[in-house]
């Protein structure tokens, strides 16, 4: 194992599965159990699959009119975030390109962040800097889990009763023996299920009482990725960066009415300029759903051409795989909004020979989650 | 059988060897989604990359593990790529190929050899 590599609460747990442990984010994370890639993303959609994301970060921020304040770095409508709700957030810069995207909660007296782990120094700092106002802490004590699927509901009420009342992106406090879980109905895969922060002395005891339960299995960092790919959700470093902005991304959706030209809060957040004239004028490029009608993944990288020979190099795939569940090769990438319908044909560039591709719509599959 | 340093195994048939990978190889690569196979009659020499095989995590390549003419390719792969996973060994060769001489796999490894390498 490399040097300096951090470890979760849940490291033993992992090791004692039989996990495949892969350096991840400064972390030694699973990547796989024995159930293999495959295995881990069916058991999933078909009944519940339990994650260790402990290594993203977790962030209280706390002080007056900390919404507001938040929406300082945010293209967000947080100020108008009930009480025990959830709402999907991104850090813009002045270019309006993307620091990193992020979950907001409002907690009724703070709110809670989870974040990137690869980006949770620099978003910290972030915070730190332009929220000195704020009391903005990094809770290092606690495990984050998440339990996914469409048997993550009982399994979960029958471990702490009341959480099936919870709608998506619902987030309260339940207790579990004793002790404080945070949960939020949430989560990475494009199904229905919740995302559990738990002290981290306790991790390891919920982790096992939910696996003892017949409809549980654990579930590494491969299946996650291709559910979320699956899904149509972004990867953050992948399918978006400092240099997309939300617009691009196809993140519009995040970014409420208030902070739109004409609302109540317009603007007001880096980079607010391009993204309003992105709003409104349609952005230059596009991520898009890519489905390649052969059985040749295109990976990251894949170049994208608008021609089977000769044409222009037109974009590239950001993140791409096997979908287990669509049985096939999907991808995701970025082309110029003027070739971005679905049912354009392009061609991938994979091994030096141009394959077809058709631009589809996002998601590849449905979610599921609870409205 | 004979085995190779890049997890290959051969099987004489006549004046041929059929190869795949080993099982090692494949619990190493996961669930295989996609093979391409050579061309028949094609001309291969050594360390030619001569397949394709990605799994749910990543690409790699199948080297021919001696100079050779590929004879027969198992389509079945094509189809079904989980085979690879199901019968590393046994179904789910990969091709044929005729060799000009059989005495190059002198040089390859035994399975206790094989064995031995893998550690």
């Amino acid at each position: 194992m490399p040097e300096n590599l951090r470890l979760t609460p849940l490291y033993d747990l992992h090791v004692a599965l039989g996990a495949k442990m892969v350096p991840f984010a400064g972390y030694s994370m699973p990547v796989q159990y024995p159930m293999g890639v495959m295995g881990e993303h069916t058991h999933t959609r078909s009944h519940a699959g339990l994650f260790d994301v402990s290594h993203m970060g977790q962030v209280i921020l706390r002080g007056p009119s900390g919404a507001l304040a938040l929406e300082r770095l945010v293209p967000v409508d947080v100020a108008g975030l009930a009480e025990g709700r959830q709402r999907y957030a991104m850090f813009t810069n002045d270019k309006g390109g993307i620091l990193d995207d992020l979950m907001v909660a409002n907690r009724g007296d703070h709110l809670f962040l989870v974040v990137n782990a690869a980006c949770k120094a620099a978003d910290l700092a972030h915070l730190r800097a332009h929220l000195p106002e704020l009391e903005v802490r990094e809770i290092t004590d606690r495990a984050l889990l998440a339990l996914q699927g469409p048997g993550a509901e009982a399994v979960l009420n029958a471990l702490v009763p009341g959480v099936a009342a919870m709608r998506f992106m619902d987030v309260a406090t339940f207790d579990w023996q004793g002790h404080a879980l945070w949960i939020s109905r949430s989560g990475y895969t494009g199904e229905d299920g919740y995302e559990i922060s738990v002290p981290d002395t306790q991790a390891e005891p919920l982790a096992r009482a939910l696996l003892d339960q017949p409809d549980v299995a654990p579930i590494g960092l491969g299946a996650r990725d291709s559910l979320r790919l699956e899904a149509g959700l972004c990867l953050y470093g992948h399918d978006i960066d400092e240099h997309t902005s939300p617009v691009m991304a196809g993140l519009s959706w995040a970014i409420q009415k208030a902070r739109r030209a004409g609302g109540a809060r317009e603007g007001g957040f880096p980079g607010a300029d391009r993204v309003l004239q992105e709003l409104a004028d349609g952005p230059l490029a596009r991520r898009v759903g890519l489905r390649p009608e052969g059985r040749a993944p295109m990976r990251e990288g894949t170049v994208l051409w608008d021609a089977a020979e000769g044409g222009r190099n037109i974009g590239a795939v950001t993140s791409g795989g096997f979908g287990p569940s669509i049985g096939a090769p999907i991808a995701m990438g970025y082309v110029p909004a003027t070739s971005a319908e679905p049912g354009t044909r392009l061609w991938g560039e994979v091994r030096g020979k141009r394959l077809p591709v058709m631009i589809c719509d996002l998601p590849f599959r449905t979610s599921t989650y609870k409205r | 059988m004979k085995y190779t340093e890049e997890h290959e195994w051969l099987r004489v048939e006549g004046d041929s060897v059929v190869v795949g990978i080993t099982e090692h190889a494949a619990e190493q690569l996961g669930d295989v989604v996609f093979v391409e196979l050579p061309e028949v009659e094609a001309v291969v020499a050594k360390g030619d990359e001569v397949c394709v095989i990605e799994s749910v995590k990543a690409a790699s390549d199948i080297l021919a593990p001696v100079d050779g003419e590929i004879t027969e390719v198992n389509d079945a792969l094509t189809d079904n790529p989980g085979l690879v996973n199901e019968d590393p060994q046994g179904d789910a060769w990969f091709f044929k190929m005729k060799l000009d001489d059989l005495a190059v796999l002198d040089d390859l490894m035994t399975e206790d050899e094989y064995k031995e390498f893998l550690g």
